[in-house]
């Protein structure tokens, strides 16, 4: 089967704007919420949310890198060990409201080991989740998203990959059909 | 190339250059995690390590128990002082008791040369060396190598010169071989005696003028004189070595640019080094000690991933 294309460049602009929009409308000015991306790919969407975030509202906004490979639940299960990437939280999340950021929420494993990540730099006020793309139906833990780019349906022999203008030349998000699916 | 092409960590002989790249990208994640408010992660909550020490140690013990508790490891401690091998059980035997009780890696330190290799051709754990007599150390090459990277960026085209008790020194031979393998120049400056025969095959250079040894070199690595390993007098008196093979300050100042001065511990203030350069900001000593941790951590948690599930 071909490779499907689920959102082109322009409905990803949209959707990193209506991201933006809803974050404000929970956040307003953002002066006690810290947007966190988890390492590899959630900063991607981090650093374009914090871009038209900061035209939006005009100031800075507090941002970090968070990298889980030494919080996964997989360790030793897979073939090679994962390197791991940098994290950068060099600020206290002490009471503070995070919102977590990743490109796909699949089975939730990621996101599992993510908190435990976040947890060990303290104790934070809440934290919420938000996903550019949301495989539905696909879930091994119970975690949800608070925001949601998209909302995608597939099967498990499907994956789903997101692109951007940076790395891979264009913005878009794709479904792909592989035999292994998404890891 | 995300793995070590290695199963235990018996020497830097052992390694490749990639294997030493990838140990040290590991353990710049595990600085930040040491540098935390929790400065723990879980990833070997499964495992169990026995820490063994056929040989005195603070520094090492202390550190590889720290490293291995910060991953999350449950782990043993075992000392020979006061064990049944001074009742005459061998160490395989000693070893195999040890990995009954469901250990997946045994860190070792001996005073016999080679122990750390004989062990891991007849157990099935992970091992690593953490000093095997006058042999290799391969964690405190890497932690010195480490260092000299954070210090001057890279190891590739750096002068290093190792001063002291190079003919009884595992630090010695461990660094020599993973500072070339890293592209680095390495000298050995000490007294004749205390120099081995034939150190120049290993395509190391020979000093026997400090003051020559370290206007070539941007880093010192300043060994301590190993009077426990000495059978016969190799030199006159340690005021005539601390006169000759001694880093002081005056020397440090004089020279014509500013060199790193490291000691992989424990130092004897006023022999090999005199207080002032060991408490220089010259000095990395206790860079070197922070450091040992966070590569352990690596080591430990890149030789974790190669055991297998049960």
């Amino acid at each position: 089967m071909e490779n499907q294309v689920i959102l082109n460049s322009k409905q990803f602009e949209l959707t990193i704007n209506r991201l933006c929009h809803q974050l404000i409308e929970a956040h307003g000015d953002f002066s006690s919420t810290i947007l966190i991306g988890l390492q590899p790919r959630g900063i991607h969407v981090l650093k374009r949310l914090k871009a038209r975030l900061e035209d939006i509202l005009g100031k800075e906004i507090t941002c970090g890198n968070l990298d889980i490979t030494f919080y996964r639940d997989d360790f030793r299960r897979r073939e090679k060990p994962i390197i791991p990437s940098t994290t950068n939280i060099n600020f206290s999340i002490e009471n503070k409201n995070i919102v977590l950021i990743d490109d796909v929420l699949f089975t939730g494993r990621t996101i599992r080991s993510g908190l435990d990540a976040l947890l060990a730099y303290g104790r934070p006020n809440r934290v919420e989740l938000l996903t550019m793309i949301d495989r539905r139906f696909r879930r091994h833990l119970p975690i949800q998203a608070d925001y949601v780019g998209k909302t995608v349906d597939s099967m498990i022999s499907e994956r789903v990959a997101v692109e951007w203008k940076e790395i891979e030349g264009e913005d878009r998000v794709l479904l792909l059909y592989t035999l292994e699916g998404n890891g | 190339m995300d793995n070590l092409s290695v199963e235990h960590l018996i020497g830097i002989r052992d390694l490749t250059k990639a294997d030493i790249e990838l140990i040290f990208s590991t353990a710049d994640n595990f600085k930040q995690v040491i540098n935390r408010p929790i400065k723990k992660v879980p990833s070997l909550r499964d495992i169990t390590i026995a820490n063994l020490f056929f040989e005195n140690s603070t520094r090492t013990k202390l550190s590889f128990e720290l490293a291995e508790k910060r991953l999350s490891a449950d782990v043993i401690n075992f000392s020979a002082s006061g064990s049944s091998v001074s009742k005459g059980e061998t160490l395989v035997d000693t070893v195999n008791n040890i990995l009954s009780m469901k250990v997946d890696m045994v860190v070792m330190r001996h005073p016999n040369p080679g122990a750390a290799k004989f062990l891991s051709d007849r157990i099935g754990a992970k091992v690593v060396n953490a000093g095997d007599g006058t042999h290799e150390h391969p964690t405190q090459a890497l932690l010195d190598a480490f260092t000299i990277r954070e210090k001057l960026g890279s190891v590739e085209g750096k002068k290093v010169v190792i001063v002291g008790d190079i003919l009884h020194s595992r630090v010695a031979l461990s660094n020599i071989l993973c500072l070339q393998k890293l592209g680095a120049e390495v000298m050995v400056c000490g007294p004749t005696t205390l120099i081995p025969k034939h150190i120049d095959k290993l395509g190391v250079k020979v000093s026997h003028n400090l003051r020559h040894a370290l206007e070539w070199c941007d880093v010192a690595n300043m060994l301590r004189i190993q009077l426990e390993r000495q059978d016969i007098k190799y030199f006159p008196s340690l005021r005539e070595y601390s006169m000759l093979f001694g880093l002081n300050k005056e020397i440090l100042d004089s020279l014509s640019k500013e060199i790193v001065v490291m000691h992989p511990g424990p130092i004897n203030r006023g022999v090999e080094i005199t207080s002032d350069v060991a408490d220089s900001k010259q000095s990395v000593i206790l860079q070197q000690v922070e450091n040992g941790v966070a590569i352990r951590m690596a080591v430990i948690y890149l030789l974790a991933a190669k055991i297998e599930r049960q």
